[in-house]
């Protein structure tokens, strides 16, 4: 029964700080292994939305479902095991400053497992060698550029094999080319390793670009990123927010054509 | 006078909700220091960073005050005819009251500083969010090593502290007041009980524990950007000086029933 569960689930989220509401009566699931694109426009409650997930930030009413488990009740500890199959990729990264690359990138393993080193050290050069980052597995944070700290956090975030993969806006202020790389990556992780993936951004070009392609090998067995196919596009699902409620949930064709006013505004 | 009524009830109850999460703080910090998983690496870590790295400044603070108080207690001893028993007034002030403060003043602006900004950064740039989210309690990992060196570490600069004193004394006792090296040094024991003793060693294990936890607990409430870390770090050394003068008082009040 849990397999059958959806991966993610919000029923009748609701969160105000103070007297502003930042989510009412949010509802949504996330099937396994798809993704979902959440929009909207700063301040309209998108990353609050993974913050919740994680349980960074608890929800004031509504329930809130991460592989069938309730998660809205759970205590610090109790969310702990729940965060095994979580992983998020924070705005600016998040990266450990004081940590180089491949200790931010194994963190998880180095503090928190009995992994034998040898075997973490192999784990972090993999991943690593997975997003192309290999060449800089001994600097530091501040040693890497915009695009290849959030590239690092993504390697972090992934290296443990979580289930689910949480962008928070993971390409806002890079250029379009280095947006496109961290794309990339968002779709290898969705395609190759089954990831289940909540996109949080308000880059209307990133958002295409990863419901509407997909990664395949060629011949050579080299990575592709090729136009998706109209059935895998239809399995990238679209939620617009607009102050905290759902203004429009629907794949990308759906959003493309809408005649709603606000979104018109949006993607224009 | 309504305005005056709403300003103070606005502040004692800002004043309740930081002392609550202070307490809170220092439960799951203790909660935290018994049971597992325990980060070795960086408790050995933070005992380097907040007490070897220390040491060079309490040892200076030590035997500048040690010289200074004998340099100046002679001038008023010599009125009664006095000086010999400089050493007394200088190994007495120095362990029960003088080290234990100074040292942890200094270790309030040096090591009270670094916590919060540490961590006050961490808080601004996300990193105590991804700890949380990769499935590490800040706490065990942040605040624990740096309590526990706090703990053990500032007692033990103390007594380095206060040794340095007592030398800075002798050195001051000797060549400028002209008091024979075994005059002074008998006097410096002749003076001192076991009562002392304990004063001198209980205050710095208080003052070490107030100022990492005041430190971490400002820290990790750090709001805003850069400008909040800024502040946080400047709190931090504002609330530790005071916690640790007011503590002084209270500790000493309640020692000195104890013991005397």
């Amino acid at each position: 029964m849990a397999d059958a569960a959806p991966a993610i689930a919000f029923d009748r989220v609701n969160l105000a700080f103070d007297d502003k509401v930042v989510l009412r009566d949010l509802s949504f699931t996330v099937p396994k292994g798809r993704t979902k694109i959440i929009l909207g426009a700063s301040g309209s409650g998108k990353s609050t939305i993974l913050k919740i997930i994680v349980g960074l930030l608890r929800a004031d009413a509504g329930a809130v479902f991460v592989n069938g488990e309730r998660v809205d009740q759970m205590t610090e500890q109790e969310l702990m095991k729940v965060r095994a199959d979580l992983g998020m990729i924070f705005q600016e990264g998040a990266l450990f400053d004081s940590l180089t690359v491949r200790e931010n990138v194994g963190y998880k393993y180095y503090e928190e497992s009995d992994m034998p080193l040898e075997q973490v050290h192999r784990r972090v050069e993999e991943v690593l060698g997975f997003i192309g980052m290999a060449e800089h597995i001994e600097k530091m944070p501040s040693e890497l550029s915009g695009g290849q700290r959030r590239r690092v956090a993504i390697a972090r975030a992934m290296a443990f094999k979580p289930g689910i993969l949480l962008y928070d806006e993971a390409t806002t202020g890079l250029d379009p080319i280095t947006a496109t790389t961290v794309d990339d990556e968002i779709i290898k992780l969705r395609d190759f390793e089954g990831v289940t993936s909540i996109v949080v951004t308000h880059q209307l070009r990133d958002a295409f670009y990863v419901a509407t392609n997909m990664a395949v090998r060629n011949a050579a067995g080299n990575v592709e990123i090729v136009p998706a196919t109209p059935e895998k596009t239809d399995e990238a699902e679209f939620i617009m927010l607009k102050d905290g409620v759902i203004c429009f949930e629907g794949n990308a064709d759906e959003l493309r054509h809408s005649n709603d006013e606000y979104l018109k505004t949006f993607l224009s | 006078m309504r305005r005056v009524f709403s300003f103070l009830s606005n502040w004692m109850k800002k004043a309740a909700l930081e002392m609550q999460e202070y307490v809170r703080l220092i439960v799951a910090a203790l909660s935290d220091t018994f049971t597992p998983p325990m980060y070795r690496h960086d408790i050995i870590e933070q005992f380097d960073a907040l007490g070897f790295a220390s040491l060079t400044v309490v040892l200076l603070t030590g035997l500048f005050t040690g010289a200074a108080l004998a340099s100046q207690t002679g001038i008023t001893l010599d009125q009664y005819g006095a000086r010999p028993v400089v050493g007394r007034l200088v190994s007495v002030s120095m362990v029960t009251e003088l080290g234990p403060v100074l040292t942890a003043l200094m270790l309030t602006g040096r090591i009270g500083s670094g916590i919060a900004a540490e961590l006050g950064s961490m808080v601004v740039t996300d990193q105590i969010n991804a700890l949380r989210a990769l499935g590490t309690d800040p706490i065990r990992k942040l605040v624990v090593p740096r309590m526990l060196a706090g703990l053990l570490m500032a007692p033990l600069l103390t007594i380095a502290s206060d040794f340095v004193g007592v030398f800075g004394g002798w050195a001051v006792a000797r060549f400028q007041l002209q008091v024979s090296s075994d005059l002074y040094w008998s006097s410096v024991t002749d003076a001192l009980y076991v009562q002392d003793l304990y004063q001198g060693l209980v205050k710095p294990f208080v003052f070490g524990f107030i100022i990492v936890t005041v430190a971490c607990h400002v820290g990790l409430r750090t709001k805003g950007g850069t400008q909040g870390v800024g502040k946080s770090t400047t709190l931090a050394v504002v609330a530790g000086s005071v916690a640790v003068i007011a503590a002084d008082f209270f500790v000493t009040q309640i020692l000195v029933w104890a013991f005397y």
